[in-house]
């Protein structure tokens, strides 16, 4: 960023809470159904239909809240926010306004400026004020594409109306784009971490919007805030910001004013657009929503939730950290979600020791999970198999090379480790009455090269050991190689 | 409050209604009428009340009043749409919107 100015950025995130059903009616949440069929009249605003609350949003919304380390209300109420909108049947959202669900989080998290190549430079703490985290319902959608005559009509699906949504607002605490972006990851991961959300912005189940300002240093008040949205994923949103952090300089320098309105990102353009709109005020003339009485929620239910809440990520990393003496970014990219960090301290029971465990996780076993695709959950090598084959390299019968060649194998078969050890004839030659005779063969077989060595070329010394390897097709003990080499040369 | 015509006019935008700036003046004493009928109720002191949200008391509000998590049939995709007034291709079909 240009020096001598600031960037405020403040976030709101919708999360789709994962139900069965809606938040106020029993149609299905599915995705990808045919158009309009998961409607009732409930969620289609139908006259005379009331709204009954589905106690597993309240659930999954005390979890998110939880693990966003916010208060839960004991007592809130739903609101109505009235606009019209094609895909808005009731002509109002039913959503939380003075009296949210919860509120008063705080957050510490660890973020990261990253260089041209988007690799992070630095990790530090950051500490981020959530606002509040309100339950309300989503709207339909408008579509167009594959439609007829789409330059006069707009068509309407309403499978998605009464999808219950967290929506999950900070403080204006943010002073960069890659602060936001570690923030976003952050918060999907949580949610997805106690299952309260999927969290895949492709899927559309988490969407976020930025609220963007600049200002110079010192100055006291917030410049004009910009709403940017149509950020489908956490990349597009930094650069959405960053493009628009830009723009709102350059404009000020040059002797412009910043215009408060809603900006689309247009990822094949780079560059943020203001939304057409027509002028028109908002005003949402909330209310109490007369159909619904107001969420109580007990002490009780708050600490049954916080009984079967996983250990959380940031909690876990931590001790990772402490328990493992794991670097940060292994005890990171460890938690980075549930499943693998689960696999990890399964492996790490079975394991020698617990570095290599990460070592062995982080790269070799990541690596074929994301070449197949799959989740540590549904890897085909066990976390107590993979402790097998490290034991086995600890213990000196296989190297470390040979090692890496097995877990292929295993991942690939499914078979256990000291299977495809057998198999492949791998077991480590560690006789060293054996490997002294090999070693005497070599040592006879290349005289020149023994004169040289013991006239000072000590060099050759690798040459002998690969001498040695090589008659042992691969098999001996490096370490005993080395020690009879060493003591047999000198002789 | 006093109700003036610039209220009227923002009441009819917000509701997507249009009239006349006849009925515009007509509709003003009119509805300054009515609210400043509902303005007695201004007069009880409520301060010690606490507001019955949803039409319950503050006993009633403890009562569960929500279901389970379980998926009911829906009207579907050809009910849903039978009396909307211009459905085409499975959706309800609108003038454009931006």
């Amino acid at each position: 960023m240009k020096d001598g100015w600031e960037t405020i950025i403040g976030l709101e995130i919708h999360a789709q809470l994962s139900t069965e059903s809606k938040i106020f009616c029993g149609c299905s949440t599915r995705f990808g159904d045919e158009p309009n069929a998961n409607t009732c009249p409930v969620c289609l605003g139908l006259p005379g239909s009331l709204p009954v609350l589905n106690r597993r949003v309240v659930e999954l919304g005390a979890r998110a809240a939880l693990a966003l380390g916010l208060q839960i209300n004991e007592r809130s109420i739903f609101a109505r926010k009235n606009y019209f909108y094609p895909d808005l049947p009731k002509g109002y959202q039913i959503s939380q306004y003075d009296q949210p669900f919860s509120e008063r989080g705080e957050l510490e998290i660890m973020t990261a400026e990253r260089d041209e190549g988007g690799h992070p430079k630095e990790w530090r703490p950051f500490r981020i004020r959530i606002t509040r985290l309100h339950l309300e319902e989503d709207a339909g959608k408008n579509v167009h594409e594959g439609l007829p005559d789409v330059d006069r009509y707009s068509y309407i699906d309403l499978n998605r109306a009464g999808t219950p949504l967290a929506e999950i607002v900070t403080e204006p605490d943010f002073r960069s784009s890659w602060e936001a972006y570690d923030y976003v990851n952050y918060v999907r991961r949580a949610l997805q971490w106690v299952g309260a959300s999927e969290a895949d912005m492709e899927k559309g189940n988490l969407r976020c919007e930025a609220n963007v300002s600049v200002r110079r240093i010192g100055d006291e008040k917030f410049g004009t805030k910009v709403e940017l949205k149509n950020l489908n994923s956490v990349r597009f949103m930094q650069r959405a910001i960053e493009y628009e952090i830009e723009r709102q300089i350059n404009l000020i320098e040059s002797g412009g004013r910043v215009v408060q309105e809603t900006r689309l990102w247009d990822e094949r353009a780079q560059e943020t657009r203001p939304m057409r709109s027509k002028e028109e005020a908002h005003d949402y003339r909330y209310f109490p929503e007369p159909d619904l009485p107001p969420l109580v929620v007990t002490g009780e239910f708050i600490e049954t939730v916080r009984a079967t809440m996983p250990e959380l990520p940031g909690a876990r990393l931590r001790r990772f950290v402490d328990e493992y003496k794991l670097s940060h970014s292994d005890a990171s990219l460890l938690t980075s979600e549930r499943a693998l960090a689960d696999y990890y301290e399964r492996a790490v029971k079975a394991s020698p020791n617990a570095r290599a465990a990460a070592n062995w996780v982080r790269s070799e076993l990541l690596r074929e999970l994301e070449a197949a695709n799959l989740s540590a959950e549904a890897s085909p090598v066990s976390p107590e198999e993979l402790g097998r084959l490290l034991h086995t390299v600890e213990e000196g019968k296989i190297n470390a090379k040979q090692a890496k060649d097995v877990l292929v194998e295993m991942f690939k078969t499914g078979k256990s480790a000291d299977a495809v050890i057998q198999e492949r004839g791998l077991v480590q030659m560690s006789d060293e009455g054996e490997i002294d005779r090999i070693v005497d063969e070599v040592i006879t077989a290349n005289p020149k090269q023994l004169e040289q060595y013991r006239a000072g070329k000590e060099a050759l010394f690798g040459f002998f050991v690969g001498q040695v390897m090589k008659a042992s097709k691969g098999k001996a003990n490096p370490k005993i190689v080395n020690e009879r080499l060493k003591a047999k040369l000198s002789q | 409050m006093p109700i003036t015509e610039s209220d009227i006019a923002k009441i009819a935008e917000l509701a997507h209604l249009e009239i006349t700036p006849e009925e515009r003046r007509a509709f003003t004493p009119q509805i300054a009428e009515i609210v400043a009928y509902v303005e007695q109720l201004n007069e009880l002191d409520t301060s010690l009340i606490e507001p019955a949200t949803g039409g319950l008391t503050p006993e009633h509000e403890r009562a569960d009043a929500s279901r389970e998590d379980a998926v009911r049939p829906s009207l579907g995709q050809k009910l849903a749409l039978d009396q909307a007034p211009d459905p085409a291709s499975g959706h309800f079909r609108v003038p454009k919107v931006l």
